[in-house]
């Protein structure tokens, strides 16, 4: 097959777009947390980027969708030879006009941001070095194989379709990520905040978030590469590319409203942390869901999901668990909205590669096939992440102490602070 | 000699700084405070949780004057940062046995 050259720009681009994600999300996070612990908030994130793009080109693109793997469940184990792959289309489920590298560059993205997604569960109280060798073991024993199981649709050549993932397989409908990406993360950061158990003064004292413009900035970085993110996930600049561009942005835009509407109503105030919450929100929901349904049953997605997870993200004071950033609320919650979803509003008159949902005349079918994903990605998750942390937490030890907790993280873990405050009042400031 | 000492809220700096020059007054000190008197503090929700923020921000303004000003100054900061709600602030007096200029060493009402 002849390269696109139109469909190879778009993913090159694409790619870079996913990339810009995990920076945009130590903004994010970053100014979530209180003054003393924001850089070690953003490190967690960059050290995936570092860490995880090594482990790609040796083993982890070859783990999760190698053409020489034979299993529904990871794909091949061996050492990645891309350097003779330059001249090579990419082969899921089909050949697809763009040079496999590219496919390659493209989905490594997404396997530097979930491990960064569940950095925001542990705030404040994590040791870096047992961070980064838990990114390293999570990245393969948990994403890599889900990733398998939900993005590799096998290579066909001729009728013949060897090593699919085991849920691809099956039909389930996963686009750009909602259960491998954001379930995955989120249950994930579920397991690790009950393993490192709650910050020191968790609800007794105040841990407001720092800096919410940086919030803001880091939330339109996420926006702005989450089209990369959805609609290139259509693996091509046509049709099925701009309906998830589009989808993507209306979700967002009515996860936006939904969750201040939700303040509004309950607080009576609609909030800056509202607004950056609720469109990654309804990015997080529209994700699995962003090719297979009318831009108008986007809209539908995305304002439920603003009000969904607004509501979500109380629930760690019911269960008493410390997910500092609401990762389980925002990304585990939404996750599940979204992958759902698809069994409702999903529509075959929209996508012909997509099927209905209940909806549209599908029966249940779709929404069961759906439901199990969830309940094994989530299942696989949290339970794997659980013996992964306390393995960590019972060696070299995963919590810092508690003197450097409250003395601060950035200072104990990286000799670096984020602010100078005495030096900043010369010249600008009133006092 | 006399310490005035006042903590206002921090909107109020500028009026206060001018007044305090109008009169005459040769110098003064501004640092941040926060603390909380009979307006205690004010919530506010992230995510839907309250936080009860207990210490607000104010400043607190210094002035050194002679026995003889220490009325009038207090009276010109109390008009100038007076609005009439809760939480205007306090202004106090406190006796000075000595200052020292530390350029020149002059001492007492020479150094102010």
């Amino acid at each position: 097959m002849d390269i696109s050259t139109g469909d190879t720009a778009w993913m090159l681009a694409s790619s870079a777009l996913v990339l810009l994600m995990t920076p945009g999300l130590a903004f994010f996070y970053g100014g979530m947390v209180r003054t003393k612990s924001v850089l070690n908030m953003m490190m967690m994130s960059m050290a995936t980027v570092g860490i995880v793009s090594i482990i790609w080109v040796i083993y982890g693109f070859e783990l999760a969708f190698g053409v020489d793997g034979k299993s529904a469940w990871y794909g091949a184990i061996k050492i990645s030879d891309l350097g003779n792959q330059v001249g090579a289309v990419a082969n899921n489920g089909g050949e697809y006009p763009i040079p496999l590298l590219v496919f390659a560059a493209f989905q490594l993205m997404f396997a530097i941001i979930t491990p960064a997604l569940i950095s925001g569960a542990i705030a404040d109280r994590a040791k870096f070095v047992p961070w980064t060798i838990f990114v390293a073991i999570w990245t393969t024993v948990v994403y890599l194989p889900v990733a398998h199981w939900v993005f590799a649709f096998g290579n066909k050549v001729g009728d013949v379709v060897t090593g699919a993932g085991y849920l691809a397989a099956k039909g389930v409908q996963d686009f750009a990520g909602g259960t491998a990406v954001h379930i995955n993360a989120g249950a994930a950061g579920l397991a690790l905040a009950i393993v490192l158990g709650k910050r020191v003064g968790w609800r007794k004292e105040s841990m407001r978030p720092h800096s919410l413009p940086l919030v803001m900035l880091g939330a339109g970085l996420l926006w702005f590469g989450w089209f990369g993110f959805n609609a290139g996930s259509a693996l091509g600049a046509n049709g099925i590319a701009g309906l998830a561009f589009l989808n993507t942005q209306v979700a967002a835009a009515a996860a936006l409203i939904g969750w201040i509407f939700v303040e509004k109503v309950r607080n009576g105030h609609a909030t800056t942390l509202g607004a950056a919450s609720g469109a990654v929100a309804g990015l997080v929901a529209i994700t699995p869901a962003c090719a297979f349904v009318a831009p108008w049953a986007a809209v539908v997605i995305g304002f439920l999901a603003g009000v969904i997870c607004s509501v979500a993200v109380g629930m760690k004071y019911l269960f008493n668990f410390d997910d500092s950033l609401d990762v389980v609320g925002v990304h585990l919650v939404g996750g599940i909205w979204g992958s759902l979803s698809i069994g409702l509003f999903g529509s075959s008159a929209v996508n012909s590669i997509g099927l209905d949902g209940l909806f549209f005349g599908g029966g249940a079918a779709l929404l069961g096939k759906q439901a199990l994903a969830v309940a094994m990605v989530a299942g696989y998750s949290f339970f794997a992440t659980l013996i992964i942390g306390l393995a960590i937490e019972k060696t070299i030890g995963f919590r810092v102490t508690k003197e450097s907790e409250l003395e601060g993280v950035d200072f104990n873990e990286h000799a670096e602070s984020a602010y100078e405050m005495s030096g900043s009042t010369r010249g600008g400031s009133l006092i | 000699m006399k310490l005035v000492t006042a903590i206002l809220k921090p909107h109020k700096l500028e009026e206060v700084k001018d007044a305090l020059e109008a009169f005459g007054v040769k110098g003064i000190t501004v640092s941040q405070a926060s603390g909380f008197g009979r307006q205690r503090g004010h919530t506010e929700v992230y995510r839907g949780a309250e936080y009860k923020v207990d210490l607000i921000a104010k400043v607190r303004v210094e002035v050194l004057v002679d026995d003889s000003d220490s009325d009038s100054v207090v009276g010109v900061i109390v008009k100038a940062a007076s609005t009439g709600s809760i939480g205007d602030g306090k202004v106090w007096v406190t006796p000075v046995e000595d200052v020292v200029r530390v350029r020149t060493g002059e001492h007492g009402s020479e150094a102010i």
